[in-house]
């Protein structure tokens, strides 16, 4: 197929989700609140996201005079790229990826990496105490969290003998990860909810103490690419972790494989919300002692019996 | 660990349950006949203003939003020349019903008032007068008591007794 068309139809369908995501996630919420949620535009609502997104466009774009301006105006842009740059070496069925790289993984975890600057630069270049906390607390919480989110992902790879994304999916035929790689799952699971600073993990953000965190500071189309920027990162993480760990396209074949590996995402992206439905935002140091003490020697333990039966079985 | 695993379960089976929320303009919520809404004056079974501009409920009025001003008709009659209610004031409380010896200001179950101007929350006269009766139909405050007004003559009245003769010393 032709490659520039792939990667128009990646960036579209990743879009559509992320902005259709606003509202799945209110209309989700709302169900499990037991209220009805947006449901006054358009059909069920659904114009809701266009709405939104005509009110963004036209609201004053305002940089703060007392901003570092360039930095101030190019934050929003970097989470964007990272993540949507992402998506580039996920297979979203066997003959549908934008290229298939040998080390996908750590491009991945690169990726995310290179995130936290948009938070640390954004929250840094608002020149606003709440702002400063928020990306002070993010970069804190992310640098923590993406120790062992590489770390839960080395089991994967051991197994699958590969970087790769194709090669892991195709690695599960026979079993899916998630079965010999529970632990890993979890680790990675929870280090992907930290990692999208989603709820209950959205310390940086905690509208409860500091506004709204590293984005205090962003109006208009700027704070709507933070926005959707998190949006992303839900798809991004819930795209992983049906690729790595539940056999991403794999499925039965009386439907096309995208189909399957758009049903897995779609079920960890509810299970994110579920989790925001469900539960409250830990204490800080309550966070951090969660990853340091718990979750990176069950990454490290999980490595290690890994790493011995495979030894064992060869 | 647990608890946390059950509150996740918990709030998923929330997706049974019925939602709570009311769509309020096309499903109106149940008001009690009693409910205390927008103030009406209403009329006696002749059709004619209840009300005598005795002041009682613009003295009882806790947040001083009604303002009238009292006037006689040809027969001696009073009524009120101009009566106005300022419901941006207005709390609900009831107590002009409550003060009203002829059941002339009376509250209905009707809250739909919004304006965008808010002017158009002060109601005159004209705005507040209905043509029914209320809650209290075939009540006429002239029939049961008070002075000849024209509507029955001194001592007619439903729950009056006839008028002493005092030049006659039989009881």
């Amino acid at each position: 197929m032709n490659y520039l068309l792939i990667i128009g139809i990646t960036l579209f369908v990743v879009l559509s989700i992320a902005a259709g995501l606003i509202w799945i996630e209110r209309r989700l919420l709302s169900v499990w609140q037991d209220r009805l949620g947006p449901n006054r535009v358009g059909p069920f609502g659904l114009f809701q996201v266009i709405a939104d997104t005509i009110k963004l466009f036209f609201k004053e774009d305002w940089v703060p005079p007392f901003s570092d301006k360039p930095v101030f105006i190019l934050a929003p842009g970097i989470l964007m790229v990272t993540i949507l740059l992402t998506f580039a070496v996920i297979p979203f069925a066997p003959d549908f990826y934008v290229f298939d790289s040998n080390i996908g993984i750590l491009f991945f975890l690169g990726n995310s990496s290179l995130g936290v600057y948009s938070i640390v630069l954004g929250g840094w270049a608002s020149n606003n105490k709440y702002s400063f906390i928020g990306a002070m607390r993010a970069s804190a919480q992310m640098l923590t969290y993406e120790v062992f989110m590489g770390l839960s992902l080395m089991g994967v790879v051991m197994m699958a003998d590969s970087f790769s994304f194709r090669a892991i999916v195709e690695a599960q035929k026979d079993c899916w990860f998630i079965i010999p790689q529970f632990f890993g799952f979890v680790v990675f699971f929870i280090a992907g909810v930290a990692e999208t600073h989603r709820l209950p993990f959205d310390i940086p953000e905690a509208e409860g103490e500091l506004i709204a965190g590293y984005h205090s500071e962003y109006s208009g189309m700027k704070f709507g690419m933070f926005f959707v920027g998190e949006y992303l990162g839900v798809t991004l993480i819930s795209a992983i972790i049906a690729t790595l760990f539940f056999g991403g396209w794999l499925g039965p074949s009386f439907l096309p494989p995208a189909f399957w590996f758009f049903l897995k995402t779609f079920f960890f992206i509810f299970v994110f919300i579920l989790l925001r439905a469900s539960l409250p935002r830990p204490r800080y140091d309550q966070l951090m002692s969660l990853g340091w003490k718990l979750l990176l020697p069950l990454a490290l333990l999980n490595i290690l019996i890994t790493g011995a039966v495979l030894l064992f079985l060869k | 660990m647990f608890s946390i695993l059950r509150t996740i379960w918990l709030t998923f089976l929330h997706i049974f349950h019925r939602s709570e929320t009311v769509e309020y303009p096309e499903v109106k919520p149940y008001l009690a006949p009693r409910y205390r809404g927008r103030i009406v004056l209403t009329r006696d079974d002749e059709k004619k203003e209840r009300c005598v501009a005795c002041y009682l409920c613009a003295a009882a009025c806790p947040v001083d939003c009604i303002a009238l001003q009292a006037a006689e008709d040809d027969n001696g009659r009073r009524y009120p020349e101009f009566f106005r209610i300022n419901f941006s004031r207005c709390i609900f409380c009831g107590f002009c019903e409550d003060a009203c010896p002829t059941y002339a200001i009376q509250l209905i179950p009707d809250f739909e008032m919004a304006e965008y101007d808010r002017q158009n929350l002060v109601y005159e006269k004209e705005n507040l007068l209905i043509s029914g009766e209320g809650k209290y139909p075939g009540y006429n405050f002239y029939k049961n008591a008070g002075v000849d007004m024209g509507v029955k003559r001194k001592g007619d009245g439903l729950t009056e007794e006839k008028p002493v003769d005092v030049n006659d010393l039989m009881p």
